[in-house]
């Protein structure tokens, strides 16, 4: 329905490529959103847990998870408050690489990410496999800063934002999807910008 | 704590009842839901233009009326001057205007009398209005839960909803406001004229009879880090800290 009177000055942005999902407007900035303050997590207490429900399957220390092959990712992100950012470029360990390493295939089908401040999320395994995710450690080839996550979080680009836990600490697979803290406080259970799947009633 | 079940809230039709100048920068707008719902003092709502080529804008903003109210909800409004949905509110919105709205969303950022207390409140300038709901729901409660709101504004002009606060204050019913202008001086004896800072905090905090339970932060991105900053030196834990921020 046409709101009386309004007439923006602001195009929708040109999105000749198809890149900007719908409801999103183009930031050159970056944004900082969390639910409470930025944890400040020094390397040296740093680990990251791969679990099967309750059972620690690997831990990795600061040192041994930055000996795990690095790549390299650019991709444009989108955050559920409606901006998305084009060519963030970020370094970090694909997650086939940590299942690689800890000598496994995804145990089940979904799994949660879990933060040192106690956040965590839901992504299906399939969402974090095949090159599609990973923990990431550098941003735009520096150290991600605590405010952005740092030292190291989720990033899946190709959900709304999110899902890339910042500050992250370990990886669970879970036998069911299991809404984690935002999807249990209205936010969709997966997230996909292209749908708009922003609060959990959206189809 | 109460922590909202996901509810279900497709877009609706809002009609805008009463307009309100609040200070020169912010105004109120009070809009009549044609589906009331019932939202916990902190959720907002989005809204959503549109223009007549289909070109949408959508923002939230946080609902700033007690749950008690019924079935018009408060939203303040601060004017961005290069802004687009914020200006549109100021210079053409109306009363009778139908909007399109959304809500009650975010389940997080709330707190209800039944969660307890004391808590201590920080806002920075419009960042206030869901502490206000959490204010004004206190009052409508007539709960004794100790409230200490610590309230960051430029001037004193700019401290939305100030004759209601100071009328509060001054029923000395266990709700603190403590106010701090960073562009004047102080108005009132207890009050600051700066920047939020740990002590600022840990004086707030000794007006409440025990440490706090919860500390509640919103405003711009700025203010929420820099308070949350000062929380935590004051020794406020981190976990206690609930922050809700406003964008760039
Ligand atoms: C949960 C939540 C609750 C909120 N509650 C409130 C509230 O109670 N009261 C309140 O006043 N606000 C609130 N906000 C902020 C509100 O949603 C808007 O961000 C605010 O009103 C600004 O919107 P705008 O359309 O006027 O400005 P925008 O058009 O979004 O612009 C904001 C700023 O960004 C810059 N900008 C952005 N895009 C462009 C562009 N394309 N070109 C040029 N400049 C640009 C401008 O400099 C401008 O100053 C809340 C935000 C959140 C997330």
């Amino acid at each position: 329905m046409v709101t009386r009177g309004f007439f923006s000055g602001r195009k929708p942005p040109t999105d000749a490529d198809g890149r900007i999902p719908p409801g999103q407007y183009l930031e050159q900035g970056f944004p900082v959103l969390s639910a409470g303050p930025t944890p400040r997590v020094r390397t040296e207490d740093w680990s990251f847990t791969l679990k099967h429900g309750p059972r620690p399957l690997k831990k990795w220390t600061w040192a041994e998870f930055n000996a795990l092959p690095l790549s390299r990712m650019t991709r444009d992100i989108h955050c559920v408050t409606a901006w998305s950012k084009f060519d963030t470029s970020w370094q970090g360990v694909l997650i086939d690489d940590i299942l690689a390493d800890a000598g496994i295939a995804p145990p089940t089908a979904f799994t949660l990410a879990h933060s040192f401040d106690g956040y965590a999320t839901n992504v299906p395994a399939k969402d974090l496999v095949a090159g599609k995710a990973m923990v990431a450690l550098l941003y735009e080839g520096k150290p991600i800063t605590p405010d952005h996550g740092g030292p190291a979080r989720l990033l899946v680009p190709h959900l709304y934002f999110w899902k890339s836990a910042k500050w992250l600490n370990g990886l669970q697979f879970t036998e069911h999807d299991e809404p984690g803290f935002w999807e249990l406080r209205g936010y969709h259970i997966y997230g996909d910008p292209w749908r708009e799947q922003r609060y959990t009633d959206d189809p | 704590m109460s922590e909202a079940a996901a509810t279900q809230s497709p877009w609706q039709m809002a009609k805008i009842i009463r307009i309100e100048k609040r200070t020169p920068r912010v105004t109120s707008f009070f809009f009549k839901l044609s589906r009331p719902f019932a939202h916990q003092a902190g959720q907002h709502v989005d809204v959503r233009l549109t223009a007549p080529d289909g070109y949408q804008a959508r923002r939230s903003y946080s609902i700033a009326s007690a749950p008690e109210s019924g079935g018009t909800v408060e939203v303040a409004i601060e004017r961005l001057e290069d802004g687009e949905v914020s200006p549109f509110f100021h210079e053409v919105a109306a009363v009778g205007d139908e909007i399109e709205l959304r809500g009650p969303l975010g389940g997080h950022f709330v707190w209800s009398d039944s969660d307890g207390g004391p808590i201590i409140l920080v806002g920075g300038g419009s960042g206030v209005v869901p502490l206000m709901a959490m204010v004004r729901h206190r009052t409508a409660r007539k709960s004794s839960v100790p409230v200490a709101l610590v309230f960051s504004a430029r001037i004193w002009d700019e401290v939305i909803f100030r004759d209601e606060l100071i009328k509060l204050d001054d029923r000395r019913d266990g709700f603190e406001l403590v106010l701090t202008l960073t562009r004047e001086p102080a108005q009132r004896p207890d009050d600051y004229s700066r920047r939020i800072d740990a002590q600022m905090m840990m004086q707030s905090m000794s007006r409440l009879p025990e440490p706090p339970k919860l500390a509640i932060v919103c405003g711009w991105n700025a203010f929420v880090s820099a308070a949350a900053e000062a929380l935590i030196d004051a020794d406020v834990p981190a976990g206690l800290i609930r922050t809700e921020r406003y964008g760039v």
